[in-house]
C-alpha cells in the first residue's frame, strides 16, 4: 500500500512539473506584448509599459520567469485577476464549491442512470432493451452539452415553467431553491458520463455474467436478481470505479459549458468569463488549479481501487 | 465436422485481412447509416452554394425572427438572415475543424507515438510524461486555454483542439507500435539489415493503421463537439460567416421569442457527431483483430 502510494506520488510530482511548463508557455502564445495588453489605453505611453514589464518580469530571461512564476504558485499565488484586481486563488476559493456542488449532483445522475442501464443492457443482451439502453448511451455520447441545456431550458422553464432557466442558490441558504437551480444543470452535466458509464458497466457484466462463480451461484439455486446484483454487479463495479473516476475531467470540462448556458456562478463560468475578458491570469490559473484537482481526484479513486478490491492490497 | 467447417472457412478466408474487414464494416447496419448521416453533411457542406436556397450572411430587416415557413424553413434570425441557409453553410466550419483538428492531433501524435513504442527507454519515457501532462488537464479547459490565448478564430480552434487530441494519438499509436513491434516480421524485417528508420516506417507504421483510424473517425466527433463549444463560447468562426456553436450562443437570447433558432443548429451538430460516432463504433467493430 505505501509503495503503492509512493510510486503513485512519484509519478505525480514530475506530471504537475510539467502541467505548469505548459500553463506557463500558454503566456507565449499570446499575440503581441503582454505588456501592451495590461497597459490597455496607456499602451502608447513607453514608460507605462517598460514599467510594467518590469514588475511582470518580463524583462527577464524565460527561464527566470518561470521560476520566479512557479515559486509564486508554490506560495500559493496564482497571480491577480487583471480584471478584478483580486487574486485568482481567491477567485479560485469562492467559485469551486458551486462547481463541486453540480460536480457531486451530476455524479449521482451518471451513476444512477448509467450503472442500471448497463446492468439491464447486459443482462437482456440483444433484446430491445439492451438496443434502447445501447441507443440513449450513443445519444448521450453524441448530444452536445450545451444544447441539451438550452433544449431543456426550453422545454422544462419556458414551456412547462417546473424550475428556474438560470442563477443559483447556495444550499446553505435554502436547499430547496439550491436544488431547483441546479437540478437541471447537473442532469445535463451528467448526462454523458452516465453514456459512457452505462458503456463500461455493460461490457463489465457482461464478463461477470460468463464467469465460473455467477454460474455456481445459479447452480446453487439463488434467486437471479441475488446473481446479478451479489455477485456479477459487485465484481463487475471494480472496473467501472475507476473509469468513472476519469470520468471527473470530463466532469470539469463539461462544467465549463453547462454553468454558461445556465448561468451557475462557478468555476467553469469564470473560465469564460475570463475569455471574454481576456482576462489571462485567471485562465492559467484555472487550468493549474483543474489539473491539480484532476490529479489528485485521479490518486483518491486509485486508492479507493485498491480499497475495493482485495486483490492489490498486497502491492 | 468442426474439422470440416474450419477448413472450409480456412479456405473461404483467402482474402486479405483489410478485405474480410471492410466486408464486415459494410454489413454492419448502424456503421452504414452513420457512414450515410457524414457524408450527408460532408455533401452539404462542399455543395453549400449550390444547394442554398438564400444568402447567409445578407441581411433582411423585414423579416426579424421569422418562424419557419415556406420560404423560410428553418425561419431567419434575429438580423434576418435565413436560418437553413446558415446551417448549410455552418457545416463547412464545423466539418473542416473535426477533419483538419484530427489532421493536426494525428500529425503530432503517431510521429511520436512510434517513435516513443519504437525506441522506448528515456525517449519514451520523456514523450510519455508530456502526454501524461498534457491529459492531466481536461480536454476542453485546455483547448479553451489555448485558443484564448492564440485568439479567437477558426484557425486558433483547429490547432487548440488538434493539439489537445494529439495526446491520444500517441498513446493509441505508442501502445500499438510495441504491440506490433512482438511480430516476428519486424524481427525478419531488422534480420536482413533494414535500418531503423526503415523498419519504423515501411514496416511498424503501416501496421499501427486500424486503431489509428478507428480513433481518428471517433476523434472527429470529439473535435465536432469541441469546435462547436469552442464557437459557443466566441473562440471559433467569427461573425457573419456561419458555424453552429456561435448560431446556438446568439440563439440563447431569444429563447422565448424565437425557440427554432436553438432547435437546427444543435439538431445538425448532433445528427453529424452521431454519424461519425456510428461510423467509429462499426469501424472498431470490423477492425477487432480478436475476430479477424
Amino acid at each position: 500500500m505505501h509503495g503503492f502510494l509512493g510510486s503513485r506520488l512519484a509519478q505525480i510530482i514530475p506530471t504537475l512539473l510539467l502541467v505548469s511548463v505548459i500553463v506557463f508557455g500558454l503566456q507565449s502564445l499570446m499575440p503581441g506584448d503582454p505588456a501592451m495588453v495590461i497597459a490597455g489605453e496607456s499602451a502608447g505611453d513607453t514608460a507605462v509599459v517598460a514599467q510594467i514589464r518590469h514588475q511582470l518580469m518580463l524583462d527577464k530571461p524565460v527561464p527566470v520567469q518561470y521560476l520566479h512564476w512557479l515559486d509564486n504558485i508554490l506560495h500559493g499565488n496564482l497571480g491577480y485577476s487583471w480584471r478584478l484586481q483580486e487574486p485568482v486563488l481567491q477567485l479560485v476559493e469562492q467559485k469551486l464549491p458551486v462547481t463541486a456542488q453540480l460536480s457531486v449532483m451530476a455524479f449521482f445522475f451518471a451513476v444512477v442512470i448509467g450503472v442500471p442501464m448497463g446492468v439491464i443492457s447486459a443482462v437482456k443482451r440483444n433484446s430491445a432493451w439492451d438496443w434502447l439502453a445501447n441507443a440513449v448511451g450513443l445519444f448521450g455520447l453524441s448530444i452536445p452539452t450545451f444544447w441539451l441545456g438550452i433544449v431543456l431550458i426550453l422545454l422544462v422553464s419556458v414551456q412547462l415553467g417546473w424550475l428556474p432557466p438560470s442563477g443559483y442558490v447556495p444550499l446553505t441558504r435554502n436547499w430547496v431553491q439550491s436544488l431547483a437551480t441546479t437540478i437541471m444543470p447537473a442532469f445535463v452535466l451528467g448526462n454523458a458520463i452516465a453514456a459512457i458509464l452505462m458503456r463500461h458497466t455493460r461490457s463489465a457484466m457482461l464478463v461477470a455474467l460468463s464467469q465460473d462463480y455467477v454460474r455456481t451461484a445459479r447452480a446453487k439455486g439463488l434467486r437471479e436478481y441475488v446473481v446479478i446484483v451479489r455477485h456479477a454487479l459487485r465484481n463487475a463495479l471494480i472496473p467501472v470505479v475507476t473509469l468513472g473516476g476519469l470520468q471527473l475531467g470530463a466532469l470539469l470540462s463539461g462544467a465549463v459549458l453547462t454553468e454558461q448556458v445556465f448561468s451557475v456562478p462557478g468555476f467553469g463560468k469564470m473560465v469564460v468569463d475570463a475569455v471574454y475578458n481576456r482576462d489571462y491570469p485567471v485562465i492559467q490559473g484555472v487550468v493549474l488549479v483543474t489539473a491539480l484537482l484532476y490529479v489528485l481526484l485521479n490518486l483518491i479513486t486509485d486508492l479507493l481501487y485498491l480499497a475495493i478490491n482485495p486483490r492489490l492490497r498486497g502491492a | 465436422m468442426s474439422t470440416t467447417t474450419s477448413l472450409a472457412s480456412a479456405l473461404t478466408v483467402s482474402e486479405s485481412p483489410a478485405r474480410i474487414a471492410l466486408g464486415r464494416f459494410l454489413r454492419h447496419r448502424s456503421a452504414m447509416f452513420g457512414l450515410a448521416l457524414s457524408l450527408l453533411f460532408v455533401i452539404v457542406a462542399l455543395a453549400a452554394p449550390l444547394i442554398s436556397p438564400h444568402s447567409p450572411i445578407v441581411t433582411d430587416w423585414s423579416a426579424i425572427r421569422l418562424a419557419p415557413s415556406w420560404t423560410h424553413p428553418m425561419g431567419t434570425d434575429e438580423i434576418g438572415r435565413d436560418e437553413l441557409a446558415r446551417v448549410i453553410f455552418g457545416a463547412r466550419a464545423t466539418l473542416l475543424a473535426g477533419v483538419v483538428s484530427v489532421l493536426i492531433a494525428a500529425a503530432i501524435g503517431v510521429p511520436a507515438g512510434v517513435v516513443a513504442g519504437f525506441a522506448r527507454g528515456w525517449i519514451d519515457a520523456v514523450l510519455s510524461r508530456i502526454v501524461d501532462a498534457m491529459l492531466a488537464i481536461p480536454f476542453l479547459i485546455l483547448a479553451i486555454a489555448l485558443a484564448a490565448f492564440l485568439g479567437p478564430n477558426l484557425r486558433n480552434a483547429m490547432i487548440a483542439i488538434g493539439v489537445t487530441t494529439a495526446p491520444i494519438f500517441m498513446r493509441v499509436a505508442r501502445g500499438t507500435t510495441m504491440d506490433v513491434m512482438t511480430h516476428d516480421y519486424i524481427e525478419a524485417a531488422r534480420a536482413v539489415g533494414n535500418p531503423p528508420w526503415r523498419v519504423a516506417v515501411q514496416h511498424v507504421l503501416p501496421n499501427t493503421f486500424p486503431p489509428l483510424l478507428v480513433q481518428a473517425t471517433l476523434s472527429i466527433a470529439t473535435s465536432i463537439i469541441a469546435e462547436a463549444s469552442l464557437s459557443f463560447l466566441g473562440l471559433g468562426e467569427q461573425p457573419p460567416t456561419p458555424a453552429w456553436g456561435s448560431m446556438l450562443n446568439a440563439a440563447q437570447q431569444f429563447m422565448t421569442q424565437a425557440p427554432w433558432l436553438a432547435i437546427f443548429p444543435g439538431m445538425a451538430i448532433f445528427l453529424t457527431v452521431l454519424g461519425f460516432n456510428l461510423m467509429g463504433d462499426g469501424l472498431r467493430d470490423a477492425l477487432d483483430p480478436r475476430r479477424l
